[in-house]
């Protein structure tokens, strides 16, 4: 199992920050040397250019995908029209998996298990955004801190038969063959993505009016249902 | 249709329940048979649904006059000019060829509830063991003063997919400069609640490019309508003096029209118009009520399994029923027609039966790139299906988030469509 309990990483981060980041935020110096595995499509500091990917000055307040002159792929300009803007919660989410927060996105990396490598990373590309002391600061109520997701709810094993009904609901929207436009494919995800992806709506991390209802209707044992429907879906 | 290896368990446990389960099967057919009326968003999802997960085990038959199926939603975009007709347009032939329904393209005009047979128009009965009834609406004669369908070429209700949408298209392009457009809105309860509001916005894209000066009347039998914050600032920002909105509190009840001399007439005063649409108010499609099966305008159904509430072996979907809270739209007809297939499974084939769910959105187009939605979940209670959460977009939405509500429409359009006729 590539990772174990991905949320409630992100969730004790949350927590941390507003407990006092000052003690939590990571090593921005080790984070330097850490970016080098970003360095190949992201630049970062003075004179920093889109390249392969946007370049990440000024990154924490800005919206997703909301760099002018970089060609962003759909799913991520998608997220940013539906309010996802990057700070440290969201940051540390899509660093940890980026598909789990962000369907489609193009940046084909596969995330940091480990907490403290991402608080690293965070640390060093703070510096690069605007007023960076007041970062940990901001907006601490949009931070997911109350939640808590139990430490087996990834252990679940779903009932594929049970997905198959709850998934008739999620198919007047996701098409059954994959297709993406407008609305994002869910099927063949890996168990684990989904079911982050299907909690973070639950805890509305994941901005969409739509998935958070459907989501917060959704029992664990009952996304985990899902999860095992949609993984074999051909 | 590939076989994987969890379909295939799926039959051997359906298979072998059914050896032990009680059958509901009249005498000497070999399989139950499921008849559902009507092909829209509640009659063909159902049909598909009990087909692809009885695999075989259940004989489907679909009456719907109509070869070719037109939506109603999304008319409104074709009047406005983002929908061609064409895309419109869907055929049974997949539901046929991969789903092994039999389609049968025909009226049918009675249920013998004891013989439990279903007549049709080209004469012949179709035996069932389960009927599933979705006829969508039809209109009430005499709701709006002077207007009757005999009315419906000089002033279209434009309220059921095709030809009635292309024939109101046709009258707006045809508006003399200047000239006035009207429409008569529906009473409470009725199909797709924002759709009236949607139609007056796509008509108004249609007129200001080709007819800037022209105006549009409207008089409404209610105070309020759906998403109606959110029309109002659109028709502000995109329409501004183009509309004139008069609800129940200035006169919008007291409606009457002269298809003849196409004249609208609100209370007490007489408009002449260069084109009316004209929505009355409206009730269950005929064959429920002939069946014996409406209480008032509508058939009231049994939450968790859509059953009609006087009939154990029909159940009714969509537009036709009353079941409590769910707005009447082709979302909502999808989304009992999934509970209705499950349940319809489970008393004949022994199935697995799962709590109901239901759910619906309604999307809704201002104007180019300017998308709206308002949706909710529901749940079965004895009394009623009950709404459990909703949301609504909001006013003042960025650009950015309009447009990307518009794609999720388009996307949801593809994807029912898809889940509908396969």
């Amino acid at each position: 199992m590539r990772r174990f309990f991905p949320l409630s990483f992100v969730l004790a981060a949350g927590v941390a920050a507003t407990a006092g980041w000052a003690d939590q935020i990571g090593n921005a110096d080790t984070g330097a040397v850490l970016f080098g595995d970003c360095s190949g499509c992201h630049e970062v500091g003075a004179g920093a250019q889109n390249g392969i990917g946007p370049h990440l000055n000024g990154l924490f307040g800005r919206p997703a995908g909301g760099l002018d002159g970089y060609f962003y792929s759909s799913g991520l300009a998608r997220m940013g029209g539906e309010g996802l803007v990057w700070d440290l919660t969201t940051l540390n989410a899509y660093i940890e998996n980026p598909r789990a927060l962000v369907s489609g996105t193009r940046m084909s990396f596969g995330g940091w298990e480990d907490p403290q490598e991402r608080a690293d990373v965070l640390a060093y590309l703070r510096r690069y955004s605007d007023d960076p002391a007041n970062i940990p600061e901001a907006a601490p109520t949009a931070r997911v801190s109350e939640v808590d997701l139990a430490p087996d709810i990834l252990a679940i094993q779903g009932d594929p038969a049970y997905g198959e009904y709850l998934a008739s609901d999620c198919k007047t929207c996701h098409q059954q063959d994959g297709s993406d436009a407008g609305i994002p494919s869910i099927t063949r995800w890996p168990v684990e993505d989904f079911v982050v992806a299907m909690h973070a709506y639950k805890q509305k991390l994941r901005p969409h009016p739509v998935m958070q209802m459907q989501a917060g209707r959704l029992s664990d044992e009952e996304i985990a249902a899902l999860a095992a429907y949609f993984k074999d879906l051909e | 249709m590939t076989i994987n290896r969890r379909r295939f368990i799926g039959t051997a446990v359906a298979g072998s329940a059914a050896l032990s389960a009680p059958m509901v099967m009249a005498d000497g057919h070999a399989k139950p048979r499921v008849v559902v009326v009507g092909g829209g968003a509640g009659g063909a999802t159902a049909a598909r649904y009990v087909a692809k997960d009885s695999e075989g085990a259940i004989d489907v038959t679909l009456i719907e006059p109509s070869r070719a199926y037109y939506t109603c939603f999304f008319s409104n975009l074709y009047i406005g000019g983002f929908q061609e007709m064409a895309s419109l347009g869907h055929s049974y032939g997949t539901l046929a060829s991969a789903y092994g329904i039999n389609v049968v393209h025909d009226w049918a005009t009675g249920v013998d509830r004891d013989a439990k047979t279903v007549a049709l128009a080209g004469g012949g009965s179709v035996p069932y063991d389960r009927l599933i009834l979705s006829p969508g609406i039809d209109f009430i004669d005499g709701s709006v003063e002077g207007w009757s369908q005999a009315a419906q070429t000089a002033m279209p209700h434009a309220y059921k997919g095709g030809t009635q949408a292309e024939l109101l298209k046709a009258q707006v392009m045809a508006m003399p400069e200047g000239g006035t457009f009207a429409m008569v809105a529906p009473p409470n309860p009725y199909r797709c609640p924002p759709g009236p509001y949607e139609r007056i916005s796509m008509v108004a894209h249609l007129l200001k490019k080709t007819n800037p000066t022209a105006k549009i009347l409207v008089a409404d039998p209610k105070e309020k309508f759906s998403k109606m914050a959110l029309f109002q600032e659109g028709w502000n920002d995109h329409y501004a003096g183009m509309i004139d909105w008069v609800g129940s509190d200035f006169g919008g009840a007291d409606v009457s029209v002269r298809p003849d001399a196409m004249e609208v007439v609100i209370d007490g005063e007489v408009t002449k118009v260069d084109a009316a649409n004209v929505i009355p108010a409206m009730k269950a499609g005929l064959i429920v009520e002939r069946a014996g099966l409406t209480e008032g305008n509508w058939a009231p159904v049994v939450p968790a399994t859509m059953q009609s509430r006087m009939d154990e072996n029909i159940h009714i979907l969509g537009d036709a029923t009353s079941q409590g809270d769910m707005p009447k739209s082709g979302y909502s007809a999808n989304s009992q027609a999934k509970v209705a297939a499950m349940a319809v499974r489970g008393a004949l084939t022994g199935s697995r039966v799962f709590p109901a769910k239901f759910s619906n959105t309604c999307w809704s187009l201002i104007d180019a790139n300017d998308g709206v939605k308002v949706g909710a979940t529901y749940e079965a209670t004895e009394e009623k299906i009950a709404k459990v959460d909703g949301f609504i977009s909001e006013t003042g939405e960025s650009d950015d988030l309009r447009k990307a509500t518009y794609e999720e429409s388009l996307g949801w359009y593809a994807g029912i469509t898809a889940d509908m006729f396969g």
